[in-house]
């Protein structure tokens, strides 16, 4: 016989309200009684309801793994135990999660996201978060037994293990070239392809600490990737950017003229815009910094430039150890379309990889160690030359040795001769 | 051998091709232009001409099968049979023809899924595990953000906001939870409560001792036993220690408070990306609906939608106006807490005679 539910009074209040309730989805598969995992969810949810009275957590981590992995499985074991040290909620005394890779872009089909549930239903809790921050599809709620099976069927349905712990974590990309016009890069395959070539890293981990790579497909980030990733990815273009005159027109014919100053004009940051007195614009290409608010605005009269291509931004972060840190530009812009750019940037990558690998302290993220290095230091470490595009200002103090000038000097007006070749 | 143990099939980031919408595979690469004829839904444009209807929904991300089954079921009976997911959980059901845009947005909004959280809505919160998963949090994570989107429900299903509105939360001080225009994260008052009995055998004391960012911790022999002290002069109660040594309690039911962080962004529309900025602290962690952090965020979220410009994210609205006069139209104390004294925090004083009165 099914065993009682556990009384919830207090996850009962998030069953009410407008918006879709996890509680909900919790209590039914609660109360799936022909089902494996019932007792599973009954006892997961004692436990959430004590955590909400007591407003403690009560899970540690561990070691559990599969077979041939290092890492993407999160162990979590119930430390909420009785006074002889047993649990309080057995059936949810292991409640493991495992991290697994969604296809770029997170596209499916109705067919994959049922055979997930079903795996899901069969090896675990029924419960599953679409998705996690770093991007991963994380099936909650698994015991120590079933982790391996469980995977096993969901690596034969062609899905692999995300990143956990000290390694290279799982990836994310926008929607990108399959469905946004300011697309400037082919995002899934820049994702597949950079994930894919270090998977190493990912499954056997053996980093200092975590590193992201993050794919958006314009300057919009719809990733976050320069605040939240060591390695962004930013869409760009490096021509003009595209203007429909005639598109033009019809905008201030339909939204008026001082709408289009108020809203388009005057909020491009370098005043790089000016309409014209037929109510057509005129675009200071060289002054474009490429923010996009003036093509989110007018998305049917501009558009990005033909010759397109990435940036690439590293050092993004959270608070720990030394503050929150944005990406700052490393390349400036990239092409990415032939095989041989993106081996060039997979090298690119490598390198980045490698210098971190070698060179960051235990626990230090990218950002911190070029933070405690110096970029200057870095760029020499990695073999990339310095670009006025890495830096807001020159410095504004005097604390530097310059005895190198000359030669510095010397480097880049041969750098300058040849870019002009 | 039939009975060597199975090997893993490095297969990595699976193709996303085989599982796309056929319109987006078709005209990959090659949109032309987006507008959006309702809230929660995107019509996109090709060059080929042909043309796709997005209709998103709001979803409560930890999703059981039989949700999940339930977005299958509307998508195979309305939506072509593919569904793709945003950065914030919500579902992406994709037409090929307008007429399927009105059934599809009723069916969602009868399977109790809202249709909206595009343009300059409030979107969903993007937010971590909490209680129900993490080994290190404070408080919950879909609790708050279930409560706080029931607040915000007109908010989702409406575009009347000056701009978007990105809300995150986070369950610690130090790791998850991203920037946002509003963010909400805990923010500890005491430091780490020790557990000198426990030190000695589960924590590896020199990392945990590296892990401080004001290198507030050193090792002590107390009652006998190696363990870790703490300077609580220089702690900041940032609960670095916690992850690596449980037995650092920094988590207080009483304590450990919430704090909202206001004007980030990730885009670099108009200004460049922002880091959200400290305006309140001290809200007690209420399971489980949060009621006092509800009330902060909807004050702000008032203000801002009744004095922001068009196209101005929060960020950017804090920019034209002045702190001093956010502080002023939201009502909120100033405090010394808010004067960042942290490396680089001098970048955040006024080092100018530009004053508002």
């Amino acid at each position: 016989m099914a065993k009682k539910l556990h009384k919830t009074p207090l996850l009962d209040e998030l069953e009410s309200g407008p918006w879709p309730s996890f509680v909900t989805g919790l209590k039914r598969l609660a109360k799936d009684s022909k089902k494996p995992y019932a007792p599973m969810m009954n006892d997961l949810l004692g436990q959430l309801e004590t955590s909400y009275s007591t407003r403690k957590g009560y899970w540690k981590g561990g070691t559990v793994g599969v077979r041939g992995y290092g890492g993407g499985v999160i162990p979590r074991f119930t430390e909420l135990k009785d006074k002889n040290e047993k649990p309080v909620y057995p059936d949810a005394a292991e409640f493991h999660t495992l991290r697994i890779m969604p296809p770029a872009g997170m596209h499916y089909d109705t067919a994959t996201l049922r055979k997930l549930c079903d795996i899901w239903e069969k090896h675990g809790s029924g419960l599953i978060a679409l998705h996690g921050q770093s991007g991963d599809i994380m099936f909650q709620g698994c015991t120590t037994e079933n982790v391996q099976p469980a995977f096993d069927e969901l690596n034969e349905a062609g899905f692999d293990m995300g990143g956990a712990g000290p390694a290279l974590r799982t990836s994310i990309s926008c929607v990108g070239a399959a469905r946004c016009e300011h697309s400037c890069a082919n995002e899934q395959r820049i994702h597949r392809t950079l994930i894919n070539n270090f998977l190493d890293e990912m499954h056997r981990p053996a980093l200092p600490y975590k590193f992201k790579f993050k794919v958006s497909g314009c300057p919009n980030d719809c990733t976050n990737a320069i605040q939240r990733s060591d390695f962004a990815i930013i869409g760009i273009w490096c021509d003009d950017m595209k203007v429909d005159q005639e598109e033009v027109k019809k905008f201030v014919a339909d939204r008026g003229r001082k709408y289009t100053i108020d809203n388009v004009i005057t909020r491009c940051p370098t005043n790089a815009l000016s309409l014209n007195d037929d109510d057509t614009f005129e675009v200071d290409n060289p002054n474009c910094v490429r923010c996009m608010h003036c093509i989110n605005v007018m998305t049917r009269a501009l558009a990005p430039g033909d010759d397109k291509g990435i940036a690439v931004l590293l050092g993004g972060k959270r608070s720990l150890k030394i503050g929150d840190l944005m990406g700052t530009v490393l390349v400036p812009f990239m092409k990415v379309e032939t095989d041989e750019d993106y081996e060039k940037l997979v090298e690119f990558a490598g390198n980045v990889i490698d210098f971190f690998a070698e060179n960051a302290l235990e626990h230090e993220r990218t950002g911190e160690m070029i933070e405690r290095i110096g970029l200057a230091n870095f760029l020499e470490g990695i073999g990339v030359e310095p670009d006025l595009n890495m830096i807001t200002a020159p410095r504004s103090n005097s604390y530097v040795r310059t005895d190198g000038w000359d030669e510095e000097v010397e480097k880049w007006e041969k750098r300058k001769a040849e870019s002009k070749k | 051998m039939s009975d060597a143990p199975r090997m893993p099939d490095e297969c990595g980031v699976p193709d996303p091709f085989p599982v796309m919408h056929p319109i987006m595979k078709a005209n990959f690469g090659n949109w032309k232009y987006h507008d959006r004829p309702r809230p929660g839904v995107l019509h996109h444009v090709a060059h080929s001409g042909d043309e796709i209807w997005t209709v998103r929904a709001g979803t409560q991300r930890q999703m059981d099968v039989h949700s999940i089954r339930i977005l299958c079921d509307i998508a195979d009976k309305y939506a072509d049979g593919y569904i793709r997911f945003t950065t914030r959980s919500n579902a992406e059901f994709m037409v090929g023809k307008e007429a399927q845009v009105t059934p599809l947005v009723e069916q969602l909004t009868k399977a109790g899924f809202p249709v909206g959280g595009t343009g300059n809505s409030v979107s969903m919160i993007s937010h971590t595990q909490g209680w129900l998963h993490c080994d290190i949090p404070a408080t919950d994570a879909s609790g708050v953000a279930k409560a706080l989107m029931d607040e915000l429900y007109e908010e989702f299903i409406h575009e009347e906001m000056p701009n978007r509105v990105r809300l995150t939360t986070s369950c610690c001080q130090i790791n998850c939870g991203g920037q946002g225009d509003i963010a909400i994260n805990v923010q500890h008052t005491k430091p780490p409560k020790i557990n000198h009995d426990l030190v000695g055998n589960i924590c590896e004391r020199p990392s945990v001792i590296a892990r401080c960012p004001v290198a507030a911790i050193r090792p002590a022999m107390v009652n006998g036993k190696p363990s870790l002290e703490v300077d609580e002069k220089k702690c900041m109660c940032c609960g670095a220690c916690f992850p690596p040594c449980p037995a650092m309690q920094i988590n207080d039911p009483e304590h450990s408070k919430l704090a909202i962080w206001v004007g980030g962004k990730h885009s670099n529309a108009r200004s460049k990306p922002k880091f959200h900025r400290l305006v309140v602290a001290g809200l007690p962690n209420n399971p489980p609906r949060w009621p006092e952090v509800s009330a902060v965020v909807k004050k702000i979220l008032h203000v801002y939608k009744e004095d922001a410009r068009d196209w101005e994210r929060m960020g950017d609205w804090i920019d034209r106006i002045g702190w001093q006069r956010f502080f002023e139209l939201t009502d909120l104390p100033f405090t010394k807490y808010h004067i960042d004294d942290w490396h680089g925090g001098r970048g955040n004083l006024n080092a100018s005679a530009h004053i508002r009165f």
